[in-house]
């Protein structure tokens, strides 16, 4: 950054460390054998961008089942499984993994002026666990035909017909164990991210000066490595009652269903706040770049991201208030759920502040958090009608659920994780995007996206329960405008897919940093050389990451092109005006 | 006497709510509502802001943006204040929710039965209704909840009530029907194929009609058109949910697919090959035994579904077998 070290060199002989990542080495065996954070993360990437597309096109067909009363296009069975792919898809394959494990890959070390994260052989490790994980979960799924719903609530998944049950065939236990599988690749990630924040920071980068994206991933990291293991306690529990014929949640063995929805949410609602804090870093990390301003409040924004990790914790039983929990402990739950919104609150209200005197450009990454801002407040406010006890036993398992925690998945992480992609696009690929398809992409999704899912909590309210093939005619009018909203939805992602792959094949070449933005990722060449930094040019800090009043001209502007605003920038001094960039 | 099929509907409590027709159910509606503005104004302060922000400090040549300072007594007004209206909305939501909980002295119990897909209600008396609950104007309910095989959720939108029927438990709702007029019973935890048919109705008769109803429990109330052993049959078939697992009309199908139970219609006097053992002639004990007790004989290629069994009364029973004979 401002002081730029001459360190020497490592004594790599065989590759060149001054050339982009994606030309270091070549063939398909380099990546996949590569321990580039980098090279990972793009794999990360590739594979939940395919979970997307396979869970978008599940939730196309289940909108498109309801726009009709009774059969539309598949009967009942297939229906309940399309439902129960879609939710453990974009769950496990897509949400848990896309920021984390992709963006953060790739941009943690960066911005904490690293050559790599600190275990780069587990790094790799865990994209393959991933990988099988997946291909086994889906495996499962379509090989058992598992139509349970992401819950796998039991006795319906633990009771295989085929052994007297009542249920779906045996669904549980391999579901669980998916599950289990790509939780350990998030365990070893956390551990690995965890453990690079601590030990390799560059000089002069002290706790105060990390971004909040880094401190997002630091608090999502930490849930995930204590909140996973209780996934191998279920499993182990569900193995033990079905092979020695203990009763833990059978009721035919004396053992109480409702048990496993305590230990399901107790790791499924901590992986929720591993699904949207790294969601608010992205979101943090966009409104400073362009709003070219520290985000207001800091340390309340990367303190709350830790209480969310330390709160998500504690509020599992606000998904049994119907279930048949005593009054007393649904009050306590509730009260404890209602604390959430001081964090949300307060990143929410410390955004909107950052705005306040800024330097505000509406590149189509801003696009993005800003809407972000706006669905997450109505996201996050509809679960506060769900925390208040008496309406909650009117909305629960009705459409406003799934409304709301859409508007959270959705609205808060999908945005993030675009927004992000967009955002980073000219570093992970060194290529420009074509801005203005960008915008009319992002308006399809922002439109569709609204359409579709606020429909849903009038649907909930007015008495729809979820996950039904059929429903009654008074419900018909809205379930047909919330499925033309999922095509106009779709209509707007498959625009950014033909923007982003034709970026790739003829886009401009990104320059170093084409969002003149403070943070350390943009002091280096898009796309970074294999150590992220050139040699000799391993970052020493002086400044915090977003004090835009303290960076030079050269770190901000040098190769600095505003597609939006040419030579309109505020902060560019006038001698610097129609200087030839490099 | 007022006909369930006679009632009036009534009117929605708003363009989000359904019809409030218990005595719990207006309070739920003004905490809906008070959540609902407050959100609404949270919003639009947020968004109004936020654009006006925008747009006042888009990127201008010449202007930097302010660096940013520290904040500390905004940054604990906008912590404390937040956490004093969560205070007032736990209260009130927790205040609401523990009054509709708790069941008024003497009040009447109805045993709530769900089941794959169907929901049974058995009265004081011991009578059993399938797929129709009927109450009294004014009489306070405790219903007592249970499910014979997987997790199950008795929902109704116009009491503003659910609670999941679990396998193994007893769970309870209590309420006061307080206008007459026509409810819904959803199940609202999931529970396999049919469970968006697995619904009831409920109906909420004046104390005169009431008491007319509770004479002909059991019985048919129909025309004498409409008691006829088949007609009657027909109407049992579909009130207990039997079209959930073997289609309308026992044909087999729903909506044009194969639906989980076999084709009824028509089987009547013929031979039907079993899971195990020998072919088995569909006669009349093998129906009423196939009622009762589903599980004694299975036919080929079902033995991965299961039905619950039904406890209905003779002539019940005989209505249903006339009304599958008749069926081709």
């Amino acid at each position: 950054m401002a002081a730029i070290t001459s360190t020497p060199a490592g004594h790599h002989d065989a590759i060149d460390e001054s050339v982009s990542y994606l030309k270091t080495t070549k063939g398909l065996m380099s990546w996949l054998t590569t321990l580039d954070h980098k090279r990972i993360g793009v794999m990360y990437l590739i594979s939940v961008t395919i979970a997307f597309a396979l869970g978008g096109t599940f939730a196309l067909l289940v909108r498109a089942e309801l726009f009709t009363k009774g059969k539309t296009l598949m009967d009942a069975d297939t229906y309940n499984r399309m439902f129960s792919l879609h939710g453990v898809v974009m769950v496990f394959l897509f949400i848990i993994p896309s920021i984390p494990a992709a963006m953060g890959n790739i941009i943690l070390p960066i911005q904490l002026g690293a050559k790599d994260v600190a275990f780069p052989r587990l790094n790799l490790l865990s994209l393959y666990i991933y990988a099988f994980g997946a291909c086994f979960g889906i495996y499962s799924m379509i090989n058992g035909g598992v139509d349970t719903g992401w819950t796998f609530y039991t006795p319906y998944s633990s009771s295989d017909p085929a052994h007297g049950g009542v249920g779906s065939p045996s669904a549980v236990i391999p579901m669980t164990l998916a599950a289990f599988i790509m939780g350990f690749s998030s365990i070893l990630t956390g551990v690995n991210f965890i453990a690079t924040v601590h030990k390799m920071r560059a000089p002069g980068l002290t706790w105060r000066r990390l971004t909040l994206f880094t401190w997002s991933l630091y608090a999502t990291s930490i849930i995930q490595v204590l909140a996973t293991p209780v996934l191998a306690i279920t499993l182990l529990l569900l193995t033990m009652e079905r092979f020695l014929g203990l009763g833990i949640f059978d009721p035919r063995l004396g053992g109480d269903p409702v048990l496993f929805q305590h230990f399901f949410w107790f790791y499924s609602h901590p992986a929720v706040y591993i699904m949207i804090v790294p969601g608010m870093g992205v979101v943090s990390e966009l409104i400073a770049t362009f709003s070219r301003r520290e985000p207001v409040g800091y340390m309340a924004i990367a303190a709350s991201s830790l209480g969310l990790a330390l709160l998500g914790f504690l509020v599992w039983g606000h998904h049994l208030f119907v279930a048949g929990m005593s009054e007393y402990a649904t009050m306590v739950f509730s009260a404890l759920t209602f604390l959430v919104a001081i964090p949300s609150g307060v990143k929410i209200f410390n955004w909107v502040a950052t705005l306040y005197k800024g330097s505000i450009s509406l590149q189509s990454p801003m696009l993005w958090a800003l809407s972000f801002l706006f669905l997450f407040t109505i996201g996050g406010l509809t679960g506060l009608f769900l925390g208040m006890l008496a309406v909650d036993v009117h909305l629960h398992d009705t459409y406003f659920v799934v409304a709301h925690f859409h508007y959270v998945m959705v609205g808060g992480t999908v945005m993030g994780f675009v927004g992000g992609l967009h955002y980073w696009w000219p570093k992970f690929t060194g290529k420009m995007y074509d801005e203005s398809w960008a915008r009319v992409g992002w308006f399809f999704v922002f439109i569709g996206f609204n359409v579709t899912f606020l429909t849903q909590f009038v649907l909930g309210s007015r008495g729809m329960p979820r996950r039904y093939y059929d429903y009654l005619p008074q419900f018909q009018e809205l379930h047909q405008i919330s499925t033309i909203g999922s095509w106009i939805l779709g209509f707007g992602f498959l625009i950014l897919l033909v923007m982003f792959s034709r970026s790739l094949i003829g886009g401009k070449a990104a320059p170093r940093n084409p969002w003149g933005s403070a943070a350390l990722e943009w002091m280096t060449p898009s796309p970074p050389p294999i150590y992220n930094f050139l040699p000799g040019k391993e970052p020493i800090l002086t400044r915090g990451q977003y004090d835009y009043h303290l960076a030079t001209d050269d770190e901000l502007y040098e190769g600095y092109d505003d597609p939006m605003f040419p030579g309109r920038d505020g902060n560019k001094p006038k001698s610097t005006e129609g200087k030839a960039h490099a | 006497m007022i006909l369930a099929t006679e009632l009036e509907p009534v009117a929605p409590s708003s363009w989000q709510l359904p019809p409030a027709m218990s005595d719990g159910a207006p309070a739920v509606d003004s905490t809906y509502n008070f959540i609902f503005w407050f959100s609404v104004a949270f919003t639009v302060v947020i968004t109004v802001l936020m654009l006006y922000f925008v747009v006042k400090y888009k990127r201008r040549p010449g202007v930097k943006s302010e660096p940013t300072g520290h904040f500390n007594r905004l940054e604990m007004f906008w912590t404390i204040t937040p956490t004093i209206f969560i205070g007032v909305l736990f209260h009130v939501g927790y205040g609401t929710y523990i009054k509709n909980a708790t069941a008024a002295e003497g009040a009447t119990e109805i045993r709530v039965r769900a089941k794959k897909w169907s929901w049974e209600f058995e009265y004081p008396s011991g009578d059993r209704a399938p797929g129709e609950l009927t109450l009294e104007v004014g009489r306070p309910y405790k219903m007592i909840i249970s499910s014979e095989d997987v997790l199950h959720s008795f929902f109704i939108p116009e009491f503003r009530l659910k609670r999941d029927a679990v396998p193994g438990q007893y769970s309870f709702i209590a309420f006061t029907p307080t206008v007459p007029g026509k409810a819904q019973v959803f199940c609202a935890e999931y529970c396999g194929t049919s469970h968006s048919g697995m619904l009831a109705t409920v109906n909420i008769l004046p104390h005169k009609e009431y008491e007319e109803f509770v004479k002909t429990l059991g019985k048919c109330t129909g025309t004498p058109e409409e008691c006829k052993p088949e007609k009657w049959g027909e109407t049992l078939f579909t009130k207990n949910a039997c079209t959930t697992c073997h289609g309308p009309g026992g044909t087999g199908l729903i909506a044009g697919s194969k639906s989980p139970g076999p084709k009824l219609a028509g089987i009547y006097n013929t031979m039907q090959p079993m899971s195990t053992g020998a072919p088995v002639m569909a006669d009349e004990n093998y129906i009423r035994e196939s009622i009762l007790r589903p599980n004694a004989k299975i036919v080929q290629g079902y033995t991965t579904v299961q039905m619950p069994a039904f406890v209905m009364k003779d002539d019940q029973l005989d209505a249903i077998i006339a009304y599958l004979k008749s069926l081709k």
